[in-house]
């Protein structure tokens, strides 16, 4: 019974938000911070993986962020709407119901070709040297954007409202709620089983001691590899989420401001801690919009709470425990630990 | 066949000659130690043999197949395991995982078996799990199995190392000083736990120790290093009588009593 | 001719890596000691260089309470230079003992004070916004500008004031880490963490002298940046920040001779790279040229690695 509360419970979430937005209980503003929750979700949890398990230090998430976004939403506009660069609609408008999935995960995989740029300079190079290389990834995938004249270079790109529109048209449900939800669940349920395999606790082998990791017989190479793919894939559908959210993207979006706000999320809620992730960038998220009003004061305000909070409490909301081991009540219905002997 | 055959092994750390034409052949069940004084390259030896260094030159091979060029965790798969100098644990995974993960090479599954959780990862995870309780009962340490390996006494610590090594199902097992900072008491129990595991799991034990009392005990062949070459070798009661021994360790008669 | 084009990028060259020079310095320092990349280090050189702008405006009377006499503009500029340069260390040093000691006392994960340095940044940058407004300001011209004509090559008096500092500069500092005892405790700490306390060592009071050099070297690049290119902006610590700690790390981070010789490639990267390719390809190839070298140089130039004992 454990084993389907937590899927349960979630899907009954995502059907009661869908039918909310569907029936416009909710507004479409708070329709789009729900949806940068989910999206910041699927962030924070995947650099999770990286900087928490893994323990390297990536500062430049927002690059595969953009790749993903890139690749998801010029598919899409190419495919499906009829635009001024790239001519009339290859396919029918309608078929972006089914396809848009495959768009999706064409730009995960995108970013996670791109995430190799990272994963092979780390089988030499570690801790700050490797976040030097993560933050030039960043400024290189920016900076290959805005020298491409034909997505839009600097000024953005944009028609990706057609695409939701044309899935709209068809059945009328909101879509990019719907894959929001979709793919946050997804992200956790992959994350989750990961990190919770043997297979998968060699990055936190890694993370403890490399040498004896690889000594002791985890390849080091193959699962540093796996790990930043599997980050950076997950960051880049969240771009192509994020892209349809917004309907317009530039290069501007994705910088090193964009890469510090998830990494204040994972740090947040605490290295190796999945939920902590998930918390954090619900309540980041949360305060940043509520902290919209005061405009610029906002993110002199905001990181001075981060500061203080940080003083509290050193190691993040939850430090590397989940959110089971502080509650073990709720071990009840969800089960955050699976093996014990 | 012998097990492990080492021929003509030299090792240079830039200038530094840290290993000179060592030669050596373990065979099936042995249990051999490797002494010398301090920085006389028996720990660089064992980091030859597990992969963690390339050899300047001279060859390795395990049942005739060299292990030359092959990264660490593919030697630990062909079947050497060791443990380390200063004990090296993961100390932010339990006791239990650290006896799972060492069983990583022999995880048959990838990414995607992991997320399905598919019959094939229920059925790897469960005998990865199983050998895991199995040494956690050999070593007595089902009471600690939830536990933080850094909270764990130091003799438990290195009995955990060797579990660790052992689950990995080795053919040859290298002990790097597996006494450092036992006390007498632990160190008797740690001369009859060696015994019992070369016979039980029916290994081959090379053993880098200082304690002579563990190596005299136990080892029926021991080989001297000094300055990376080999001064001595033989069975225990000649290496005891053996003078250049004895002044590679306590220093010649003359500078020492002068 | 091409040869004259070529000297005088170089001239360029060694001018924009001054800056980059001097702003990876702080990296540097305060990682040697810390290890604790300062990212709140390059808005640090913001704040320098407008704490400069409003005491060198101050000096000249552009304020109803101006001083009572006129000063002469290149003393005005020694002023400001000195009196900046305190200032903004005392930035440094706040900084420092507000956010970043109680997090160490509290023995937090060295990467949440890597975060928390971030922060402090962002409330440096905006927080400038927020009180001073979007506008640009213009520093005002204290020196005034000659260029000489050195073999056809045009060499201005500022440029040649950043150049000649940068190497004073470093020959300084040389000297403190290597002659005096504060230094020679800089030194021992990125040696041995944990045996400087134990030998006695004040290690509080060596964080805080390392805090006080990185900081009035930012303080002297935002000046010397303001006096070359004379437009402020809050956010303009921020590009020149991240860059000048990928100086300090191509270096070899922890290292002064890394510091300057990572600063000085980086300029003459990006102002090749711009003299012979469109502008907008600068940031990507610098910072391709940059991936290519760490995966070759995994520690930078002067880096070494520590070899793991097992």
């Amino acid at each position: 019974m454990r084993r389907f509360t937590s899927a349960a419970s979630y899907s009954l979430l995502c059907i009661l938000l869908i039918a909310a937005a569907h029936g416009d209980w909710i507004n479409a503003y708070i329709q789009i911070v729900i949806m940068f929750i989910g999206i910041n979700i699927i962030l924070s949890s995947s650099l999770n993986l990286i900087n928490g398990y893994m323990g390297e230090f990536s500062v430049g998430h927002a690059g595969f962020m953009a790749v993903g976004a890139y690749i998801t939403s010029v598919l899409n506009v190419w495919l499906f709407t009829s635009s001024q660069v790239f001519g009339p609609a290859l396919l029918s408008p309608s078929s972006a119901i089914l396809l848009f999935p495959v768009t999706l995960l064409a730009g995960g995989v995108g970013a996670a070709l791109a995430g190799l740029l990272v994963a092979v300079p780390s089988f030499r190079t570690r801790g700050d040297y490797l976040a030097i290389i993560t933050l030039a990834v960043n400024y290189i995938v920016k900076s290959s954007i805005e020298n491409m004249q034909v997505i839009g270079g600097a000024r953005g790109f944009m028609g990706m409202r057609g695409v939701v529109n044309s899935m709209q048209d068809v059945v009328n449900l909101p879509w990019t709620l719907v894959w929001v939800c979709t793919c946050v669940g997804a992200t956790i349920w992959i994350l989750y089983r990961f990190v919770n395999s043997t297979y998968g606790k060699g990055i936190i082998a890694i993370r403890d001691d490399e040498i004896a990791a690889e000594i002791m017989s985890v390849d080091t190479q193959r699962m540093k590899m796996i790990a930043f793919m599997l980050s950076s894939g997950l960051a880049g559908i969240a771009g192509g989420l994020f892209a349809h959210v917004l309907g317009y993207i530039n290069p501007g979006t994705f910088t090193i401001m964009k890469s510090t706000e998830v990494l204040v999320m994972v740090y947040l809620g605490g290295m190796g801690s999945l939920s902590g992730s998930v918390i954090s960038a619900i309540g980041l998220t949360l305060i940043l919009e509520l902290f919209r009003p005061l405009q610029v004061a906002k993110w002199v305000i905001v990181p001075l709470l981060l500061i203080l909070l940080m003083l509290f409490r050193p190691e993040g909301i939850l430090g590397n425990r989940e959110l089971t081991d502080v509650f073990p009540r709720l071990r009840r219905w969800f089960s955050l630990q699976e093996r014990q002997p | 066949m012998s097990l492990l055959e080492i021929r003509s092994l030299t090792h240079f750390f830039g200038g530094l000659r840290a290993v000179y034409n060592f030669e050596q052949t373990l065979s099936k069940g042995e249990l051999v130690g490797l002494i010398g004084p301090n920085g006389a390259g028996k720990t660089t030896v064992f980091n030859l043999v597990s992969g963690f260094y390339q050899p300047t030159q001279g060859e390795i091979t395990l049942v005739g197949k060299s292990i030359l060029g092959l990264r660490p965790h593919q030697v630990t798969a062909m079947g050497i395991a060791r443990t380390f100098q200063n004990i090296r644990l993961w100390n932010t995974l339990t006791v239990f995982d650290n006896l799972c993960i060492s069983q990583h090479h022999q995880l048959e599954y990838g990414l995607l078996h992991t997320v399905l959780r598919s019959r094939r990862f229920r059925e790897n995870e469960q005998r990865v799990i199983r050998t895991a309780e199995q040494m956690l009962d050999i070593l007595n340490l089902r009471h600690y199995a939830m536990e933080y390996p850094k909270n764990l006494p130091y003799g438990l610590q290195r009995r955990l190392e060797i579990g660790r090594a052992l689950c990995m199902r080795p053919a040859l097992l290298l002990l790097d000083e597996p006494a450092a900072g036992m006390n007498p008491g632990e160190v008797d129990e740690l001369i009859k736990h060696i015994k019992w595991i070369r016979d039980e799991f029916k290994l081959t034990i090379w053993l880098i120790e200082h304690h002579m009392r563990v190596v005299m005990n136990i080892c029926e062949r021991i080989k001297v290093l000094d300055f990376g070459e080999t001064i001595a070798e033989g069975p225990p009661s000649v290496i005891r009588e053996n003078r250049r021994v004895i002044q590679a360790y306590l220093g010649d008669e003359e500078t020492t009593y002068a | 001719m091409e040869l004259q084009i070529f000297m005088q990028n170089l001239l360029n060259a060694l001018q924009w890596g001054s800056f980059y020079a001097l702003i990876a310095l702080g990296y540097s320092l305060v990682y040697g000691v810390l290890l604790l990349i300062n990212f709140a280090h390059g808005d640090i050189f913001m704040v320098g260089a407008y704490l400069g702008f409003f005491i060198a405006t101050f000096l000249l009377g552009q304020y109803a309470f101006g001083l009572p006499f006129a000063l002469d503009p290149t003393i005005i500029f020694i002023i400001t230079l000195l009196f900046t340069m305190i200032l903004t260390a005392g930035l440094g040093v706040t900084i420092e003992r507000v956010a970043y000691r109680p997090l160490r006392r509290k023995g937090a994960s060295r990467l949440y004070v890597v975060i928390t340095a971030l922060m402090c940044g962002l409330i440096l940058e905006n927080g400038n916004l927020a009180l001073l407004g979007a506008s640009r300001r213009s520093f005002p011209e204290l020196l005034p500008k000659t260029v000489y004509d050195v073999g056809g090559l045009a060499l201005s008096n500022t440029k040649l004031l950043v150049i000649v500092a940068t190497l004073v500069v470093f020959v300084l500092l040389e000297t403190i880490v290597r002659k005096t005892k504060l230094g020679m405790a800089m030194r021992a700490i990125s040696y041995d963490r944990m045996a400087v306390p134990l030998m006695g060592i004040p290690i509080d009071t060596v964080i805080v002298f390392t805090f006080v050099l990185g900081s009035s070297m930012a303080a002297l690049a935002g000046v010397l940046f303001a006096t070359t290119y004379p437009v402020l902006e809050p956010y303009m610590g921020a590009l020149v920040g991240w860059k000048a700690f990928i100086a300090a790390v191509l270096g070899g981070i922890g290292e002064i001779r890394g510091a300057f010789v990572g600063g000085f490639l980086l300029g003459f990267v990006e102002i090749f790279v711009a003299a012979f390719f469109p502008s907008t390809l600068r940031d990507l190839i610098a910072f391709s040229i940059l991936l290519v070298f760490l995966s070759i140089k995994p520690t930078g130039i002067f880096g070494i690695a520590r070899a793991t004992k097992i």
